[in-house]
């Protein structure tokens, strides 16, 4: 169908799904390449999941078409499943089997060759061969995680479909499986990854912003960030939620974002935010410009779209 | 006193709200509450019926007399017997194995002339026994026609033997158990319950476990077919059934002493057959429901007409027209007949033929809905 089926991993035109009557993705469009870490960022219920299941052959789209590995989505998901990793957003490994039990089970799915090497290959891997016999429902989030990677890349996928796989993590265990990302794409696989942390976003070769099913941005994290002509400064000091009430109410401050101890306000006109903001804080507080950080951009974007959803049709 | 201790009617509403939110929520259950006692009561009240009428009945007439015509005759007035044809001795006997007569009434060759003799010339009764609470109404019918018939028939050149009981005697013989012992009937009757509950809800609980779990979108977005993942599933509890009909049939022949004397691999068949049936409705069944609760709920839903139309709780003759037909649709139905032809009857191949090809039928019409349903996707 496409020219460039040889450089994209994905390529999905228009797709959109309904249950019932509400429009869970709405018209969205993507391509991701090869060897691409590409995030998927929205709000929750936004369609990030649904949109990943269409893609993998999970769900069948209304409408659209598009393509996974060269694959076409709606009528060759059987090739597809044979060749992509998807690791679901809950747990979905069989927690009354042993780990090892579960990666043969995956394994023979596959028809992996030398099945029993491969399987303690990645046991090693995962330095898990001392609990290699251990029942998976015994194991904390963590380690549920990277087995759950690890069995998704028994098979050696071309594509990796990961549906916020670091949800529930603590902060090492998600840099480790990142730098893993990292490797992984080095050696040319391509990975479509949700995530609702900003840090994770800043680790993505490319980004998409979906909000209520809509495809709000695409690019690169500096690319948004630019292609929303925001402005920021913030707001150092105490009582601050006080000071975020009057601001909302302002026509020049578009939103207002706390963080702990300092404020975050955005507008489109930089000399009007400054200023406004330095007039309404008064004296105590302390007010500089910062660079707009791509968590602005987001919930910018969540309230816009909130915001036209809300408009009679 | 702390506020929580005392009965708050706020926070009862609440949960009785939330109580008929969540009904709502699960249509299953709903229809379930609905239909349960609407069918029960239907069931109950016209499909059972502990002293069955029409059972058919087959005929053999050795003379043509004034006596055996009105014997017929009063026999085609009862409610008791539907008298279906008449037919020679072999067929008839035939018909009774199968299972197709409960009664072979056989009036002898020269009948009247022995009467006349004052010879006692006897009617003989065969009766199917294998379930006694079926023909005990009708046999008892059956020996006040013929006195009647005498009765009234024994004018003229033999009135000189009316009003003696001894002018004629009437025979029965309950055939296949002549003991008249109901567990002969219950006990391999059970053997089909036991497996049809266990099986169905097996194979129906572990696939919905799967959705239940959130394993089911792993295991379909690996690379395995329906087909696979059902054939696969249904492998455990297929040598599951077979211990259950081992340890059934072990039972019957040590504890409750009931006669083997059919075909032991007739039946073997019949049973991999009939636990096939249920495996394969489980699986089908399980395509309805989202959770454990409900694949239990659909379980008996399928359950309790079975029991009750298949002929274990309540004489399947009994049963009117309508329900003997729903009846037949169930493999237990005519699993229960196989079972009791091969125990009791010495049935073999050919008679256990009309039971076996049901099952079959049904085994291959569910297994295709079960694959037309099975949902390949999330939607």
């Amino acid at each position: 169908m496409t020219t460039c089926q040889n450089t994209l991993a994905i390529d999905v035109q228009n797709l959109g799904k309904s249950f019932g009557s509400k429009k869970v993705v709405d018209n969205v469009s993507l391509t991701v390449e090869r060897g691409e870490i590409y995030g998927f960022l929205g709000p929750n219920g936004s369609g990030k999941t649904t949109c990943i299941r269409l893609m993998c052959g999970l769900l069948t789209p209304d409408s659209g078409s598009g393509t996974c590995l060269g694959f076409n989505i709606l009528r060759e998901s059987t090739h597809i499943k044979r060749r992509i990793g998807y690791m679901t957003q809950k747990f979905s490994f069989w927690d009354d089997l042993t780990i090892r039990e579960n990666l043969d089970f995956v394994a023979r799915l596959f028809a992996i060759k030398g099945r029993k090497a491969a399987v303690d290959q990645t046991l090693e891997k995962l330095r898990l061969q001392d609990r290699a016999n251990q029942l998976t429902g015994t194991l904390s989030g963590g380690w549920k995680q990277r087995l759950a990677l690890a069995a998704c890349m028994l098979h050696k996928p071309k594509l990796l479909l990961l549906d916020e796989p670091t949800s529930g993590v603590d902060p090492t265990a998600r840099r480790d499986f990142w730098d893993e990302l990292h490797s992984l794409a080095a050696r040319g696989i391509s990975v479509l990854v949700s995530t609702h942390y900003m840090d994770e976003a800043e680790r993505c070769h490319k980004l998409a912003y979906i909000a209520y099913g809509k495809l709000m941005a695409t690019g690169t994290a500096p690319e948004i960030i630019a292609a929303k002509g925001l402005h920021t400064v913030v707001v150092h000091g105490e009582h601050l939620q006080a000071l975020s009430e009057k601001l909302d109410h302002t026509p020049e401050v578009e939103q207002t974002v706390m963080f702990g101890t300092s404020l975050h306000a955005s507008g489109l006109d930089k000399d009007a935010l400054l200023s406004t903001v330095t007039d309404i804080a008064g004296t105590g507080l302390y007010v500089e410009p910062v660079e707009t950080s791509l968590e602005d951009v987001f919930v910018y974007m969540m309230h816009r779209s909130q915001n036209n959803l809300r408009l009679p049709q | 006193m702390s506020r929580e201790s005392t009965f708050s009617f706020t926070r009862w509403w609440g949960v009785v709200v939330k109580e008929f939110l969540q009904l709502k929520r699960d249509p299953v259950t709903f229809v379930m509450i609905l239909i349960m006692p609407v069918m029960q009561l239907l069931l109950f009240g016209y499909a059972m019926n502990t002293d069955p009428k029409n059972l058919p009945t087959a005929l053999i007439i050795g003379e043509q007399s004034q006596f055996t015509r009105r014997i017929e005759a009063s026999l085609r007035n009862s409610d008791y017997f539907a008298i279906t044809k008449t037919l020679d001795e072999n067929t008839a006997r035939h018909a009774l194995a199968k299972g197709e007569v409960q009664f072979v009434v056989s009036i002898p060759v020269d009948f009247s002339r022995r009467l006349v003799r004052g010879e006692r010339p006897a009617i003989l009764i065969e009766a199917d026994a294998t379930d006694p609470m079926t023909i005990g109404g009708a046999l008892s019918a059956l020996q006040g026609i013929v006195e009647s018939v005498a009765e009234k028939e024994l004018t003229g050149a033999l009135g000189h033997v009316r009003g003696t009981s001894e002018a004629l005697s009437i025979q029965v013989h309950r055939m296949y158990n002549p003991e008249g012992l109901t567990h002969y009937n219950v006990v391999p009757g059970l053997m089909g319950v036991i497996l049809a509950l266990t099986t169905v809800m097996m194979t129906g609980l572990s696939i919905t476990k799967e959705r239940e779990r959130g394993t089911m979108e792993n295991l379909l977005a690996l690379p395995v077919s329906p087909m696979e993942i059902m054939m696969g599933k249904i492998v455990p509890y297929i040598f599951i059934g077979h211990f259950q009909a081992g340890v059934i049939i072990l039972l019957t022949r040590l504890l409750f002493r009931v006669p083997f004397v059919g075909n032991p691999f007739a039946l073997y068949v019949a049973t991999v057959l009939f636990i096939a049936s249920n495996l394969m409705l489980g699986v089908t069944l399980s395509s309805f429901t989202k959770n454990q609760l409900q694949a239990m709920q659909l379980t008996m839903f399928y359950f309790l007409p079975n029991m009750m139309l298949s002929g274990f709780t309540f004489p399947f003759a009994g049963m009117p027209k309508w329900a003997q037909v729903i009846g037949n649709i169930f493999p237990l139905t005519h699993f229960n007949r196989s079972v009791r032809g091969v125990l009791l009857k010495g049935n073999d191949w050919g008679d256990l033929w009309p039971h076996l090809w049901p099952v079959a039928l049904f085994c291959v019409v569910v297994m295709a809905l079960s694959v037309l349903f099975f949902r390949r996707t999330l939607d």
